[in-house]
């Protein structure tokens, strides 16, 4: 396993992601839809502006992140298929909802 | 308080679900059960730390460190699953004779109780900081309610205790010629879902491709906020749409333990038959 990730870890990365940002604030997502394209890595760039903690959770992305209050965290996704792809703030789930449409 | 039960239910499973499996592959060495506890109370308390620097561990390695504290948590354990399974694969049938390790095998007996104390803290650990975090963010919000959404925590929090245990009891009455196999299997299934997990978070931390994303996607049939979805995922590390890097590290774990397991059983059978 730590081979696999050694040579994982030295190929060439040819694809570079794309930059998103998203804030949170008053547990809610802005913007709460977005559109990125499809077949190419996103990097989501989170910024939290609320004093609580939020885990931005997402099962059709299988991605999930702890955000800090007042933090920041980077999330890499993608390359997606088209498609809705929502996600949650798993600790504020009523009001932190989002979709990523990949085109 | 319905979604704060359930936040902190899927979150005390998982570590529950690993401390009730080991604690009854364990049950025949002798001082497992104290090594249990303080495993537990040595995760606990490095849940809190944890919590507490989550700030400081994300801002690491360009705000990639929590995916690389997560892999490396889970790779450890993933090392002591497997360190544990080969030394039950060697030490089984003497524990089944036995019922007790004695004599020389006592000092054998403290290594594998260190193993257990490292898997069972880093579960507590893991699963802990997040529900930390959680009931936190409640604590902090001045939302009102907090009180019905504590208490719907610890409902949480004591079903996911109940679920481990009901395991654990479970497998206490497995008849003792199937007990080492039955073990065997649910800690190498742990193992590699727990391989799968780490290879995960590299992928969303951009260390690893993910090859293929996903490999398949099986959440219309069995989604892992559903309750089946869930304990499958923290008993074979069930994952609704993998990516094919992780069924890479999933089976590479799979098969290397199998084979230690084999190859440590082997000397003993061949010893047996003469």
């Amino acid at each position: 396993m730590k081979r696999l990730l050694l040579i994982a870890l030295l190929l060439p990365f040819t694809a570079h992601a794309t930059d998103y940002m998203l804030t949170i604030k008053d547990h809610q997502f802005q913007p709460a839809e977005f559109s990125v394209p499809s077949g190419t890595k996103i990097k989501l760039l989170i910024e939290n502006q609320d004093a609580t903690p939020e885990e931005f959770d997402s099962y059709p992305l299988n991605r999930e992140k702890v955000i800090t209050g007042h933090g920041t965290a980077t999330i890499y996704i993608g390359p997606l298929t088209p498609g809705r792809y929502t996600f949650i703030g798993e600790f504020h789930e009523t009001t932190a909802q989002g979709v990523i449409v990949a085109q | 308080m319905f979604g704060t039960a359930i936040i902190v239910f899927r979150e005390v499973l998982e570590a529950s679900i690993i401390i009730g499996i080991l604690a009854a592959a364990t049950r025949n060495i002798p001082g497992s059960r104290r090594w249990l506890v303080a495993g537990i109370l040595a995760g606990l308390v490095g849940a809190g730390v944890v919590a507490a620097s989550t700030d400081a561990i994300g801002s690491l390695a360009n705000g990639i460190g929590q995916e690389i504290f997560n892999a490396i948590v889970l790779g450890i354990a993933v090392l002591m699953l497997a360190w544990h399974n080969i030394w039950m694969a060697s030490h089984g049938a003497v524990l089944a004779a036995n019922a007790k390790l004695v004599g020389r095998n006592i000092r054998d007996g403290n290594s594998e109780c260190s193993a257990l104390l490292v898997i069972v803290g880093l579960a507590v650990l893991r699963e802990g900081s997040e529900t930390v975090l959680f009931l936190y963010g409640i604590a902090a919000s001045g939302d009102g309610g907090q009180s019905s959404m504590m208490f719907g925590g610890m409902v949480g929090m004591l079903l996911g205790i109940a679920v481990g245990y009901t395991l654990y009891a479970g497998l206490l009455r497995v008849p003792m010629r199937w007990f080492f196999a039955a073990t065997g299997i649910l800690v190498l299934l742990l193992a590699a879902g727990m391989a799968s997990q780490a290879a995960r978070f590299l992928i969303q931390a951009d260390l690893l491709p993910s090859l293929a994303a996903p490999l398949w996607d099986t959440s219309a049939v069995l989604p892992e906020n559903g309750l089946p979805g869930m304990l499958l995922h923290s008993l074979i590390g069930y994952d609704s749409r993998p990516a094919g890097m992780q069924i890479v590290f999933y089976l590479t774990a799979l098969i290397a333990i199998f084979i230690g397991m084999k190859w440590a059983a082997r000397p003993r059978q061949a010893a047996m038959k003469k």
